[in-house]
């Protein structure tokens, strides 16, 4: 195992003691360590390329540097030049050599340092690699990952922060995910380097530090997610929110607060935009009859209008009792200055307002 | 830099000769002059120069172009005359008629509206069936879009092609390509993509991998004079040098891309002269000389596979048709120009002299086997012009690796919905398997 997890053996330890007192009490099943998103991801990677030579890891600064990110913290020098490969700077040309990879054989995870520098790439991911299957009558497979943190950072401004939610989940040929904890990022990043199709992995830089209690079985070497099946984080029967990503912890932030004024919000955390789980959102509202969907990127065609679109033009629109509505980042390019970055993005706030209006609530 | 080496020794045997001098501070002196010698800097340690001199574009003739044949088809080196045998240039210049024939059937269909589309390979016969020939039948290719010359000679049929232009039900694509976009696994060429250059970084990619799977195969590259100016061709040719990755790029120059003459698509010596830039080695030919291709390809295989690094050849023809039915090249170029190389610069013709002075072929065999070569062709046609559609669920199929949920029900949808209203649909068109 990578170094990151020994770490966390140590405070394996330390929660162990710290829960067998409390085991009786505790409903849920008890957390065995803390895990970091990033980590999560670390030893997804280095998992799956331990247990599959084909697996290799390309883009730049991901060897000596371990990760311009630290995402592949480790993995060069324990694997070497042949398994972990830092590129030239050229998005385009090393998309377009990791989808010739897998077209020959290989199992390539291709890093862009952020989604933003996708778009040089872009033709690579859906005419090459999305399209390719269906193009060639199930001849040239393309069993791909490409990966990198996407949306808003912190300070990185206007080429730095989109959200690109919207833009991959929109072409057909490719499975996108979105974890937002640690267990989403290692579950569903072993499910996407072991998928035959190629998957879009959407991280989130600022959760990458963030560490969250997870069980023994999510530390486990086959810990798989399902792609495709969104978890409800928090249950709740007065009005559904849906996000993905950063923006499910925005929710759970509105939930709490909702919570001290006898509102309880349920939280779900979609963790793929393609498939899209509208099932398990469809069986909430008809708990709750009240949508909102929440999400960083912009309003116009972003993931939020597909949620409410599909809400209303089936059977889900007889379970509303108020339109859904959509809560999402202002509809500017990301500026820099803090304070307008701050209040170009939704807040806990913002949703709670959005649901007391809803809810008729003063 | 050679005063300076003098003034070392000079000083050395002086110090020799004079014992009181500090042997130390003298080496620290030669020392200096030869970290002077040459740049240190990490990105080149070539030469020094005290001459503001600009490197001329124009300072050379340019890259020569190697051939084998003259224009008539005469072996001008007989140590270049690769000398394959009867059996082998028979069948390469059958395949290069062949597939011109197939060409003119299927660009007539296309203006008859029996298919939509159709790209001719008229004049670059050689650079196909020269360059395929010289390759294992396992080395995988990656195409642009006028290399069906290349499939031609692995085996892929006049059935095949055909299918494949009218999209019917025996078209391994399935109906869901335009015309001219074949891929065949068997062949080892994958399918056709239509954004130009994309090809090139994913045949350095595939190179890597068959590098990794040491399995002593390579990667076959080939694009277009218009093509090497897309972003991708830079990536790709500087990626393959340093991965060291064992595929050959092949450029047919065929003077235009689409209606922009060469002159307009590059000001320096061709894509030849990028070659060395990139540390790559290579080569110019003359493609309109099957031999020339031939051995060049050979000994690029030969290359990229025992010194695992990339070839560059570029292959100077002449695009004789138009860009493809969506073209008429009367329009930017004359039709003396395209005589000029029809008539004097054939491969074909040059072949069939180089054959018919060695006596293995005469006017009884070129009727006889330009009537067969048109019968296969014509039957071949009516075949695939009688064949059914695709089975029209086809359309739901190769999404993804499995068919996911939401497109089963859509299937099922459909299949109850043309049950209910067949007389509505052409199914009699379709293939019910």
């Amino acid at each position: 195992m990578a170094a990151p997890i020994a770490k966390s053996n140590l405070v394996m330890l330390k929660n162990a003691f710290k829960y067998v007192g409390l085991r009786g009490i505790s409903t849920s099943r008890p957390a065995s360590a803390q895990l970091t998103v990033r980590d999560a991801l670390n030893s997804a990677i280095d998992e799956e390329m331990e247990r599959d030579e084909r697996v290799f890891i390309l883009g730049e600064e991901v060897a000596q540097y371990d990760g311009a990110y630290k995402i592949s913290r480790g993995l060069w020098k324990k694997y070497g030049d042949k398994r972990v490969i830092d590129t030239p700077i050229t998005e385009m040309g090393f998309a377009g050599i990791a989808t010739g990879a897998a077209m020959a054989g290989l199992r390539p995870i291709c890093e862009f340092m952020t989604w933003n520098f996708s778009m040089q790439a872009i033709d690579h991911v859906i005419n090459s690699a999305a399209k390719t299957f269906y193009m060639s009558a199930g001849m040239v497979n393309v069993p791909i990952v490409f990966r990198g943190p996407n949306g808003a950072a912190a300070g990185v401004a206007a080429q730095h922060s989109q959200c690109f939610g919207a833009w991959y989940s929109h072409c057909p040929g490719l499975k996108v995910i979105a974890p937002y904890s640690a267990e989403d990022a290692k579950g569903l990043l072993k499910a996407a380097i072991r998928d035959p199709d190629p998957v879009v992995c959407l991280e989130n830089e600022i959760m990458y530090g963030t560490a969250f209690d997870v069980s023994d079985e999510v530390l486990s070497k086959d810990f798989i997610l399902p792609i495709g099946k969104a978890k409800i984080e928090r249950a709740g029967k007065h009005i559904t929110l849906v996000a993905f990503s950063r923006a499910v912890a925005t929710c759970l932030d509105a939930a709490k607060e909702l919570s001290t004024i006898g509102i309880e919000a349920e939280v779900i955390n979609l963790r793929s935009l393609r498939p899209l789980d509208f099932d398990t959102v469809m069986e909430s509202v008809k708990k709750t009859n009240h949508l909102v969907s929440v999400e960083h990127g912009w309003p116009q065609s972003g993931v939020g209008a597909e949620i409410v679109s599909r809400m209303v033009e089936g059977p889900g629109f007889y379970h509303l009792d108020a339109p859904p509505v959509r809560v999402t980042g202002a509809d500017i390019p990301m500026p820099y200055a803090k304070t307008l970055e701050d209040h170009s993005l939704p807040q806990g706030k913002d949703v709670v307002r959005v649901v007391k209006k809803l809810l008729n609530v003063q | 830099m050679l005063p300076i080496r003098l003034a070392c020794y000079g000083l050395r045997s002086v110090a020799a000769n004079c014992k009181r001098i500090n042997i130390g501070a003298l080496s620290q002196i030669t020392r200096k002059f030869s970290s002077d010698e040459r740049p240190q800097f990490p990105g080149s340690r070539s030469q020094w120069t005290e001459k503001l001199e600009f490197i001329r574009p124009d300072l050379y003739d340019g890259i020569p172009v190697y051939r084998v044949m003259d224009r008539k088809g005469k072996v001008i080196d007989p140590s270049q005359d690769p000398q394959l045998s009867q059996e082998m240039v028979i069948k390469m210049y059958k395949c290069m008629t062949q597939l011109n024939t197939m060409d003119r059937i299927l660009y007539e269909s296309q203006r008859q509206g029996r298919i939509s589309f159709y790209m001719t390979n008229y004049g670059e016969e050689g650079t196909h069936i020269g360059s395929a020939a010289a390759l294992d039948p396992k080395d995988l290719i990656f195409g642009q879009y006028r290399e069906a010359g290349t499939l031609m000679w692995r085996g892929f049929t006049l059935d095949q092609f055909m299918n494949q232009c009218y999209g019917n039900m025996e078209d391994g694509g399935k109906g869901k390509q335009m015309p001219v976009h074949y891929g065949s696994k068997d062949l080892n060429f994958v399918t056709i993509s239509s954004p130009l250059g994309t090809q090139m970084p994913q045949a350095v990619g595939a190179a890597y991998s068959y590098k990794r799977a040491q399995n002593g195969l390579c990667v076959m590259c080939y694009f277009g004079e218009g093509t090497s100016s897309e972003g991708d061709a830079h990536a790709a040719l500087n990626f393959s040098a340093t991965l060291d990755c064992p595929v050959i790029f092949f450029c047919r120059n065929n003077g235009y891309a689409i209606s922009t003459p060469s002159k307009e698509q590059y000001r320096g010596d061709g894509i030849a002269g990028r070659g060395p830039a990139y540390g790559m080695l290579t080569i110019r030919v003359d493609g309109n000389d099957v031999f020339a291709v031939y051995n060049a390809t050979a000994k690029a295989r030969q290359v990229a596979l025992n010194e695992m690094r990339p070839v560059l050849i570029e292959a100077m023809t002449y695009r004789i048709g138009h860009h493809s039915t969506s073209d008429d090249s009367t329009a930017y170029r004359s039709v003396d120009e395209v005589r000029y190389w029809d008539e004097r610069d054939h491969p074909i013709s040059r072949l069939r002299n180089y054959m018919l002075s060695k006596g293995w072929w005469g006017d009884v065999q070129e009727k006889e086997w330009k009537e067969d070569c048109k019968r296969q062709v014509m039957t071949a046609f009516a075949r695939a012009e009688k064949k059914l559609k695709p089975n029209w669920k086809e359309i739901f199929t190769d999404v993804y690796h499995e068919m996911p949920s939401h497109i089963t029900e859509q299937l099922k949808q459909m299949e109850e919905h043309v049950q209910k209203y067949a007389e509505h649909y052409p199914l009699k068109n379709f293939s019910k398997d």
